[in-house]
């Protein structure tokens, strides 16, 4: 799979998140749209949820099971969660080192 | 989506899982049970899954195909667990692992597998198994008393940590019932723990679905975190 398909997939989450969230917490489906930090509209269960989203997703297109928030996530000195572009590469980095 | 309401029972094989699995079909509920061998529950809103409930791939695939097929989780009794008397000091350490995997590792999987599908919603119920032997330190039992002890945590935990997605987390914690599981135990035993109890009676099933149907109700939305034992212990 090419990072062009994961940042779609990601941005499809995204829209599904905006469809079950509260307006304050809606997010604009684009890369550079900010999950973490002050310039995020995500709270903490907010980002929990589409981590989820985007877990589940991947499962039901690739048939791979991962957990993107694990030790690994979140000793980076830079967090993977920080934008819906570095979520994507994080996940592209993930499906491509462990292909089976 | 399913037009009825969806219940995923662990252990539905035998015992109390095969009795919730019967009652909340015959009730119209939609029934996902699992087990690790077959079960011969035939019944058309009965489906049943074979996998150990701490094996989180076999777990995940269970809940992924209940999300295709019915796109909801109503409910998720954790009903399976397994149980062994002995004194501490004969216990097999193997013994004691295969209790932790499947009371505690086994509790949190299909809690959290089920509570991403019931988020959605933003409703779900889910009922967890405790024992009567947690409150009162039953000897003979310290790993099964221990693991069940830690599913009270998790329940008081995620009770909290799930309240801002709509879903209540909530434990019974019967008093022994006749089942394969307290045959093994020897019958002075059984008298002894009777004696404990204000209600010195053994469990029936229905004891048990009456304390389930408690915590399902639309009305029970403000219990949480919360664990009910039968016998007034």
């Amino acid at each position: 799979m090419t990072l062009a398909e994961i940042q779609a997939l990601v941005l499809e989450a995204v829209e599904e998140w905006n469809q079950q969230a509260d307006e304050a917490q809606r997010l604009e489906a684009a890369l550079e749209t900010r999950l973490l930090g002050r310039n995020s509209k995500l709270d903490s269960l907010g980002l929990v949820n589409l981590i989820v989203l985007v877990e589940e997703k991947i499962a039901d297109r690739y048939d791979r099971r991962l957990t993107l928030a694990d030790e690994r996530a979140m000793s980076q000195e830079r967090s993977p969660f920080r934008s819906v572009q570095s979520l994507a590469e994080y996940v592209h980095l993930l499906l491509t080192e462990n292909q089976p | 989506m399913s037009d009825s309401a969806v219940m995923l029972i662990s252990g539905t094989r035998k015992g109390i899982g095969r009795h919730l699995a019967e009652t909340y079909a015959a009730r119209g509920w939609q029934v996902i049970g699992c087990s690790r061998k077959p079960s011969d529950l035939t019944h058309p809103n009965y489906r049943h899954f074979c996998l150990d409930v701490n094996d989180e791939a076999a777990v995940q695939a269970m809940l992924a195909e209940i999300r295709k097929t019915y796109a909801r989780l109503d409910a998720l009794i954790n009903n399976a667990g397994i149980a062994a008397l002995n004194h501490a000091l004969l216990t097999p350490i193997e013994t004691a692992r295969r209790i932790f995997e499947t009371n505690v590792i086994g509790t949190f999987l299909l809690c959290r597998e089920a509570a991403r599908l019931m988020q959605k919603r933003k409703w779900g119920r889910i009922v967890n198994f405790s024992s009567v032997a947690v409150p009162l330190d039953l000897e003979g039992e310290a790993v099964y008393a221990a693991s069940k002890a830690a599913v009270e945590t998790l329940t008081r935990i995620l009770g909290r940590e799930l309240a801002p997605l709509g879903i209540t987390v909530n434990a019974v914690g019967p008093t022994a019932v006749r089942t394969d599981l307290v045959e093994a135990v020897p019958e002075i035993k059984l008298q002894a723990l009777l004696a404990r109890q204000a209600i010195p009676r053994l469990g029936e099933f229905a004891d048990i679905v009456n304390v389930i149907d408690f915590f399902l109700r639309p009305e029970s939305s403000l219990i949480t975190g919360q664990v009910i034992y039968l016998g007034g212990v």
